[in-house]
């Protein structure tokens, strides 16, 4: 038996179903979505100038959006915790608490919750668009193989670029405490940087900014998946860019507690 | 009576369902090499879901499909690749890349499925805007085109790799007279000039009288009745005197 073709992928047209078994379908079509994406990642056509564009589409149009979340929360962080240690005499360790606080969660998860709101609901309207408007079986019968070119990219891009823009906004960050405890206590740079490293391991490090790129996995597929099997028309392309960004939002919250619990089981805690 | 791939398209027993709507029930219909062949019916009769299934866009429930003899339904890979590179599909909206610019529309599928040089394909591109009379719009949008002129690029996407075969997916649905005739003409001159065989499913009557050999009309999933335009016109059948008006 042949495998079905494209546009009898995802939601065939049927009769309507009960809500709870609508779901069902959904999130089992989510996964089959999802398992075609790492049988396909591997196989040729490799479209790099797609990836290309996309990294550029997803992160240097990022740069500034992501560096205004990090200075807010560098900024806003420094002052709320520095009366608070300062009641126990522990103003000191304000840049390690900062540094461990922005690298270990805060950044990592609000740089993706900012990134699936800006990109997980351009892809999706813009691939449900497409898709509406017959782009998409215009790509299969030119045989043009759309998964390849409009999901396998976007997906990469976001795996690629939620680690290189979650380091830059916790760099951010750390960088608007510094100006905050600058201009309230007067800190020294040296001092202020140094103490904010030494709290921090490699595996730290590295566990927390790329757990970002599972993040950026979920937002890319989650969108990609709600645009490419929209059926009716612009409304409907209108609720699956909103569909991605609460979807996106709430995996990326499931997924953090699960990678979090996972490397403090695998690396221990502080 | 021939074997069905010695049709340029052939459908046997072709029927398809959606959930409980069974919009084919049956199709079985034939198409000569060289022949503009149209499919008419009334909307909602199964004409576009049929088209789908001759570039396996749709697989069918039960039944074959038969295009430039190769049995479409259980084609894979590149094999149904390298067939799709010899139809050329007109869709009802255009559905250019509206990303895109016009020339990089047509573009865009000889850079991946040709291995003419940049120069080439220039050549190409130019020719086939030229062909169709407007090259004049090739750095231009999709959205800044009227809607004839974006069907007329669309056809001019559908034929820049040569292909065998055409389908057309109501071509002139939502345009003027004047268009109407235009694209006619165009999709006449295709078969006179390069011979190609087409498939245009329709229930714009100028247009089917334009360009149609030959006629099949679809009704509640099946071929009700084939023969020529006048033929059909003339026919004494509730559902065709009502399609036609008479």
């Amino acid at each position: 038996m042949p495998t079905k073709p494209e546009v009898e992928q995802g939601f065939p047209v049927r009769a309507p179903e009960p809500i709870g078994r609508t779901w069902m379908m959904r999130i089992g079509s989510l996964v089959l979505f999802m398992g075609r994406f790492f049988r396909e990642v591997w196989r040729p056509p490799y479209e790099v100038r797609e990836l290309v564009r996309q990294m550029d589409e997803a992160g240097s149009k990022s740069f500034v959006l992501t560096a205004a979340a990090g200075i807010a929360i560098g900024v806003v962080l420094a002052m709320q915790s520095r009366g608070t240690l300062a009641r126990f005499g522990a103003e000191a360790v304000l840049p390690n608490m900062l540094a461990l606080s922005v690298f270990k969660e805060i950044g990592p998860v609000i740089t993706s919750l900012v990134l699936a709101g800006r990109l997980g609901a351009g892809m999706a309207a813009e691939i449900g668009s497409m898709r509406v408007t017959e782009q998409i079986d215009a790509l299969e019968v030119a045989a043009l193989k759309p998964f390849h070119y409009l999901v396998i990219p976007r997906v990469l891009a976001c795996m690629v670029m939620f680690p290189i823009l979650t380091t830059w906004t916790n760099m951010i960050a750390l960088a608007g405490g510094y100006v905050e405890s600058v201009i309230s206590a007067n800190m020294d740079f040296r001092l202020f940087w140094n103490s904010a490293f030494s709290s921090l391991r490699f595996a730290d490090l590295l566990v927390d900014t790329f757990k970002t790129s599972v993040f950026g996995f979920l937002v890319g597929i989650v969108s990609c998946y709600l645009g490419y099997t929209v059926r009716g028309g612009t409304r409907e392309v209108g609720q699956a860019a909103m569909q991605a960004v609460v979807l996106s939002s709430l995996l990326i919250l499931l997924a953090d507690v699960i990678i979090v619990r996972l490397s403090l089981f695998l690396f221990g805690g502080l | 009576m021939a074997g069905a791939h010695a049709w340029a398209v052939s459908l046997r027993a072709v029927y398809k369902r959606f959930g409980v709507r069974e919009v084919l029930r049956g199709v079985t219909l034939d198409v000569v090499p060289g022949q503009s062949v149209v499919i008419m019916g009334s909307s909602g009769s199964g004409k576009s879901v049929l088209l789908k299934h001759l570039v396996r866009l749709l697989l069918p429930d039960q039944g074959e499909v038969w295009v430039l003899g190769q049995r479409v339904d259980q084609l894979e890979g590149e094999a149904l690749d390298r067939l799709r590179l010899s139809i050329g599909y007109l869709f009802q909206s255009g559905a250019l890349f509206d990303s895109m610019s016009v020339y990089e529309n047509l573009d865009f599928l000889l850079e991946r499925h040709t291995t003419l040089s940049r120069a080439e394909r220039r050549d190409r591109i130019l020719e086939t805007l030229n062909w169709v009379g407007l090259r004049h719009t090739a750095t231009q949008y999709p959205a800044e085109l009227s809607g004839g002129q974006r069907k007329r690029i669309a056809l001019a996407r559908a034929i820049i790799l040569e292909p065998k075969l055409l389908l057309y997916d109501e071509p002139t649905t939502g345009l003027d007279p004047a268009s109407v005739r235009a694209v006619a003409e165009l999709i006449v001159r295709l078969r006179d000039e390069r011979g190609i065989t087409s498939v245009t499913i329709t229930h714009d009557l100028l247009c089917a009288e334009i360009i149609a050999d030959h006629v099949h009309f679809l009704h509640e999933g099946r071929i009700l009745l084939s023969g020529t335009f006048e033929a059909l016109r003339r026919a004494d059948h509730p559902a065709l005197r009502n399609f036609f008006g008479s």
